[in-house]
């Protein structure tokens, strides 16, 4: 028992350490990878600021469950939860005041295989939500553009 | 810039939301219905690769992805002062790096087969193009300005007619090769899509008239030639820009030395275009072209200026 206890605390202080060294790991930021990461301007408001934002991803993350392609993957997931985070996230990307606080991008995906075609598919999803609320193409591609990056962390290379 | 875990960590915690939301995506069986992102694949050229109309563009065509394998399908009709041109084809895209495409061509020659004493003169041609993406992301990479790249490759076979004496005569070859790299990029935030090609070529007219030129010593090799793209995206159904296309002119000399002045010169392509796609599977595209001279000995020297007209298929 004693032993158990013992290898559990060091199995725990090995995680801490490493997740520490993962911390002091991470990249600097770059000035080569910052074209154009800042949000065209107005952007937060077109989006109709955070009020807008939250019924937009209220809007998208319906139209993920119910999209024929992708959907399956969002049957358990609380969609409520979702749409808050996802707001958080393209409120502060736009321009806006909110902050995201949330799970390690490579944690969350080290064990998931996500392909190309489904991050497509979840792109035209958005389309659709801000087609729906009637938000001009230019900022649309604005805002793509600030998460289109992002693929090269989500999708599995293979 | 290549690798794929450049992102700073600011930007990769704002991201943090969405890449959960993708995370929660678990493998899936690999089709062509999802497949690419509208009218951003380019359209099929008039020599059956994936890209302008008359310049290949670093995009694979079809539907296909990554892990996917689609096919294209393209009928395209150009028109201008003194001939016609009929083009139709195919091409495969296999997992959205690999394009194979076939095109084929049927030159109405007009006035100038009446001219050399053959009416109703038609010139075919086949082409079976080869095409690769070796780097880069023309759509998804919006933070940075590397493009995507392609090399490619395009055999052409002029078929016998009644022309093969007039080419043997000035030196002309009835088959050759184009080799080219393209590299095309999406300024996704301003919605512009730009593409450069740089082909080393010695079609004449893009191998209708046959393959370089060795009469009155003609310059017979290999030249690089610069084509460029445009395009603005004004909505997602809905694209309009230019093109511009550079043209080996190596029939001059020959022409010259055949008593003929400058009645065998060409010159540059160049087009305006709208493209439209009513849905992912189908894009129509109308353009009003300038070729130039083209044979202007059976022409009065007129530019030839006209409509072309495409339609495109893709899954």
């Amino acid at each position: 028992m004693k032993n158990l206890i013992t290898s559990a605390a060091l199995t725990l202080l090995a995680l801490a350490s490493g997740a520490t060294l993962a911390q002091s790991m991470r990249p600097a930021p770059s000035a080569a990878s910052a074209y154009p990461v800042a949000p065209a301007a107005g952007l937060y408001q077109a989006f109709g600021e955070e009020a807008g934002i939250r019924s937009l991803m209220d809007d998208f993350v319906v139209r993920l469950k119910a999209d024929p392609r992708i959907g399956d993957q969002f049957q358990d997931t609380n969609l409520t939860n979702l749409a808050k985070s996802l707001s958080d996230q393209l409120c502060q990307l736009s321009g806006g005041p909110c902050v995201y606080k949330g799970p390690d991008m490579k944690t969350a995906h080290a064990d998931r295989d996500t392909t190309r075609a489904q991050f497509n598919a979840l792109v035209e999803v958005l389309q659709q939500s801000m087609n729906a609320r009637g938000i001009p193409f230019t900022r649309q591609n604005q805002m793509l553009a600030l998460l289109a990056p992002m693929h090269r962390d989500v999708v599995t290379v293979r | 810039m290549l690798h794929p875990r450049n992102l700073t960590t600011s930007t990769a915690a704002r991201l943090l939301p969405l890449a959960a939301a993708a995370a929660l995506l678990t493998t899936f069986p690999a089709h062509a219905d999802t497949g690419k992102l509208l009218l951003t694949g380019g359209v099929s050229s008039v020599e059956g690769a994936a890209g302008g109309g008359i310049s290949p563009w670093a995009v694979i065509g079809s539907q296909a992805t990554e892990g996917e394998v689609g096919v294209s399908a393209y009928a395209s009709r150009a028109v201008t002062r003194d001939h016609g041109l009929s083009a139709y084809g195919v091409a495969v895209g296999i997992h959205d790096r690999v394009e194979l495409s076939l095109g084929h061509q049927n030159f109405d020659t007009g006035v100038t087969g009446r001219a050399l004493m053959l009416p109703g003169l038609r010139l075919k041609q086949d082409i079976v193009g080869a095409k690769v993406r070796v780097a880069g992301d023309a759509v998804l990479d919006s933070d940075s300005l590397m493009p995507q790249i392609a090399v490619g490759v395009q055999f052409k076979r002029l078929q016998s007619s009644g022309l093969d004496s007039t080419l043997n005569a000035l030196g002309a070859q009835r088959s050759g090769a184009d080799v080219y790299v393209s590299a095309t990029k999406l300024f996704l935030a301003q919605g512009i899509l730009v593409n450069g090609t740089l082909r080393a070529t010695k079609a004449n007219q893009g191998g209708l008239l046959g393959f370089g030129a060795t009469l009155g010593g003609a310059d017979n090799g290999y030249e690089l030639q610069p084509e460029f793209s445009v395009a603005y995206l004004i909505n997602s159904k809905l694209a309009v820009g230019f093109e511009y296309r550079g043209m080996p002119n190596k029939l001059q000399r020959a022409g010259q030395a055949a008593g003929l002045s400058d009645g065998l010169r060409a010159d540059d392509w160049k087009d305006i275009f709208i493209a439209y796609a009513p849905s992912k599977n189908v894009s129509l595209t109308a353009a009003y072209v300038d070729l130039g001279r083209i044979v202007p000995a059976t022409t009065g020297g007129r530019k030839q200026t006209g409509v072309y007209l495409s339609a495109q298929i893709a899954f």
